[in-house]
């Protein structure tokens, strides 16, 4: 047993990590909320580099790497605050290449993989309409709710900008008006390597938010110290810091189980949603209370982190869902298994 | 990465599983001292098949098994729900102690009646005025005809009562703190030696007082350089730190395995509230698994502990304070009956936030080591 990133993986880890710096910045998150627009440009560099394609069999273009390197470049770009056009992509593309039938992965997997026909992620509310993550330009979304994951082609929806709680990632009201094509395979399998790489997204928000608490604990003075020798301020970090490991270690963990040990995955997975969501969620709060006032500023990136861990916190299944799961796995929480992905 | 085990572990754990089976260790007593002589037993049943100190080099006594053998062992164990040694505090940390910075002459006697549980040890750090600030400790040893009389008080000394031999950390000279301090191995059996039990919040007595007046430890017994036992002493903590927390880990995922089984016994098992706080209970178990491998990795790539087994100690803490609780919220109105399993552990678990490092001492280790954030002095 070897538990850390070999060489191959740190280098997959440092070349995301340098185009992500050179490429797209905070200020650039928020012109990407604001509806002004860095984000094409990035799409366009990490197309260039090959990344769109990083865990799509070779078979469809992809380069056929494992989940663990998917969660690498997701950590990365979460903590970036990266738009998801990488993540939905990435997501739409494991959900179609585990879950479709070969008509839908001959059509759809080549376009993912080389990002030239991109995929993006959506939610299916109870009312039939759809929910999209950063889904203008798409060539192809996949809605996922109650249980069913849906394949729906550009042309076959209408989307509408809608205000979306995260301002990182620009959000889609979704209006069917063609034909959908359902995902009929094993769903709950490709799910739960989704969730997992959208963990990792959240393992990069809060180790952001971490960053950010440390250097305002250093250099931030009152009462002539540094606040970070106060020990409200320091053991605040230091519980910051065994909520981001436990979380990295969760999903790295559970991305390793999805490709060596699927038949424990569920449980890896939703030990890595849990960790991940109320983690992050834990983590960016309690960065903007180590701010203070200038971290509730709509200038401090300090409430764009705690935005981004509440909705991907939310997205799919809800911690709630996974602790019901992780429940009645030992008979408890009532008889009905409890789906996870809403 | 790869957190599979290599054929060669498989095989060792099978080999371990078999041996298990076989050699039943049994319900462990009730009462403190029944309990201990258990675990004393259970040590020598270890020793002779050779499952003593594992990870000891051959040399000395051990297998020379690798820390992830020691890890497998550590687990195995605790799936066979076998008890701790009883002379844990030697296996962990005076063994090793012992072989890192001790003298030839020192392994030769002390080794080998550690790993066979004959001589138990005990570590004699805190005093009644030097809990978590150590180096306050006034306990003194001053140099006599071949060797150091030592006088002064340790608290909280676990199975000193049991113990032969005490790591035992005293003040030998006036100069600065961490440099004034000597590490001795003191012989229990003397008169200058008083051992008083102490009765635990549990109403056990696993720990004590000891009184020392007079007493003598020859020169041969100082381990490492006179001056320099604030090293030495580190040392030690940070052997009891490493490489537990997979196996603790697992240790508390079977006993919420026990603590479902209780919601359903007491036809609880629709409560989603209760149902939620285990499933995150068995969440937060699993990360501390999970963290106590990557951490393992580490060790094993870099040769020492780190500070990161802090994070370890902090969880294993919360974790089992939180199992507590949630136990007599199941109990309901019957948690006022004093259940031998569940108050008990309820009651046990407020010690593991204190002992060997509170919470707060592994959150300024954090703080300060890790996060590199400035201190507070
Ligand atoms: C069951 C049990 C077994 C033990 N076995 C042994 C043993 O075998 N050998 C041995 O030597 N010792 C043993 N101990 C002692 C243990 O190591 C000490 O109790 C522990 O280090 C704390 O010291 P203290 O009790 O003096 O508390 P104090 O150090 O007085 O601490 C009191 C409170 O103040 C807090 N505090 C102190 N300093 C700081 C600081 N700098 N920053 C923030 N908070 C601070 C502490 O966290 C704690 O909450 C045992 C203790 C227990 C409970």
């Amino acid at each position: 047993m070897r538990f850390d990133l070999d060489d191959d993986q740190r280098a997959v880890r440092d070349g995301i990590d340098s185009l992500c710096r050179s490429a797209w910045s905070p200020a650039s998150a928020r012109r990407h909320g604001a509806g002004d627009d860095d984000a094409a440009a990035l799409w366009r560099e990490l197309v260039a580099a090959g990344w769109p394609g990083i865990a799509v069999a070779q078979a469809y273009g992809g380069q056929g790497l494992g989940t663990v390197e998917l969660t690498l470049v997701c950590e990365t770009m979460g903590r970036a605050l990266a738009p998801g056009m990488f993540f939905g992509n990435a997501a739409v593309a494991a959900l179609v290449e585990g879950a479709g039938d070969d008509d839908q992965r001959q059509r759809w997997l080549p376009g993912f993989a080389s990002g030239e026909a991109r995929g993006a992620l959506g939610s299916l509310q109870p009312d039939g309409t759809g929910l999209a993550l950063d889904a203008e330009g798409a060539a192809a979304l996949v809605l996922v709710g109650g249980g069913r994951a849906m394949l729906v082609a550009a042309g076959d929806c209408q989307l509408e900008p809608a205000a979306g709680v995260d301002l990182t990632r620009r959000l889609s009201s979704v209006t069917l008006t063609g034909g959908t094509d359902e995902l009929r395979g094993d769903l709950g399998t490709a799910l739960e390597r989704v969730e997992v790489a959208l963990s990792a997204e959240l393992v990069g928000v809060a180790q952001r938010a971490l960053d950010l608490a440390l250097d305002q604990a250093r250099s931030r003075q009152q009462f002539g110290r540094p606040i970070g020798a106060y020990q409200a301020v320091s053991h605040r970090c230091a519980d910051m810091l065994l909520d981001v490991e436990s979380a990295r270690s969760a999903v790295l963990a559970a991305a390793w189980t999805a490709d060596h040990s699927p038949q424990a995955l569920p449980f890896a997975a939703s030990v890595a949603k849990v960790s991940a969501a109320q983690g992050a969620w834990r983590v960016t709060t309690a960065s903007l209370q180590v701010h203070g006032g200038i971290g509730f500023t709509w200038e401090h990136d300090c409430h764009l982190l705690l935005r981004r861990a509440v909705a991907s916190g939310h997205l799919l299944g809800s911690p709630e869902a996974h602790l019901d799961r992780v429940a009645a796995a030992r008979g408890l929480g009532g008889a009905a298994a409890v789906p996870t992905a809403q | 990465m790869d957190l599979s085990l290599t054929p060669a572990e498989l095989e060792f754990r099978d080999e371990l599983r078999e041996w298990l089976a076989a050699n039943r260790p049994g319900p462990e007593p009730g009462d403190t001292e029944a309990a201990i002589d258990h675990r004393l037993a259970w040590q020598r049943t270890l020793f002779d098949a050779g499952y003593s100190g594992i990870a000891w080099p051959r040399e000395h006594g051990g297998r020379g098994a690798t820390q992830m053998e020691q890890a497998i062992f550590n687990e195995e164990m605790v799936r066979a729900r076998a008890p701790a040694p009883a002379n844990i505090i030697g296996l962990v940390m005076g063994g090793p102690v012992v072989i890192t910075r001790g003298s030839d002459e020192q392994r030769a006697r002390f080794l080998a009646p550690i790993l066979s549980g004959e001589e138990i040890w005990c570590q004699g750090f805190s005093e009644p005025n030097a809990g978590s600030d150590l180096a306050a400790l006034t306990t003194s040893a001053v140099q006599a005809e071949g060797g150091w009389v030592v006088n002064g008080q340790k608290v909280w000394t676990s199975f000193a009562h049991r113990a032969r031999w005490c790591m035992l950390l005293a003040k030998t000279g006036d100069d600065q703190r961490h440099r004034n301090l000597t590490f001795f191995i003191l012989d229990m059996k003397q008169p200058g030696v008083e051992v008083r039990p102490l009765r635990q919040a549990t109403g056990d007595s696993e720990f004590n007082e000891i009184f020392f007046d007079n007493a003598f430890v020859p020169d041969e017994n100082v381990v490492g350089a006179v001056g320099d036992g604030w090293n030495v002493g580190i040392t030690t903590l940070m052997f009891e730190r490493a490489g537990l927390s997979a196996a603790s880990a697992l240790a508390i995922q079977l006993k919420l395995d026990d603590l479902a089984a209780l919601i359903r016994d007491r036809g609880l098992q629709d409560d989603r509230s209760l149902s939620r706080r285990l499933a995150a209970l068995v969440i937060a178990t699993e990360t501390m698994r999970l963290n106590g491998y990557r951490g393992l990795t580490r060790i094993i790539e870099h040769g020492v502990p780190g500070p990161e087994g802090s994070i370890a100690k902090i969880q294993w803490a919360d974790i089992n304070q939180r199992v507590g609780e949630l136990a007599m919220d199941v109990l309901g109105g019957a948690a006022l009956l004093a259940d031998p399993v569940w108050t008990r552990w309820m009651l046990r678990a407020r010690a593991n936030s204190i002992e060997g490092g509170t919470s707060e001492i592994q959150r300024n280790i954090l703080a300060e080591r890790v996060l590199n954030l400035p201190r507070m002095r």
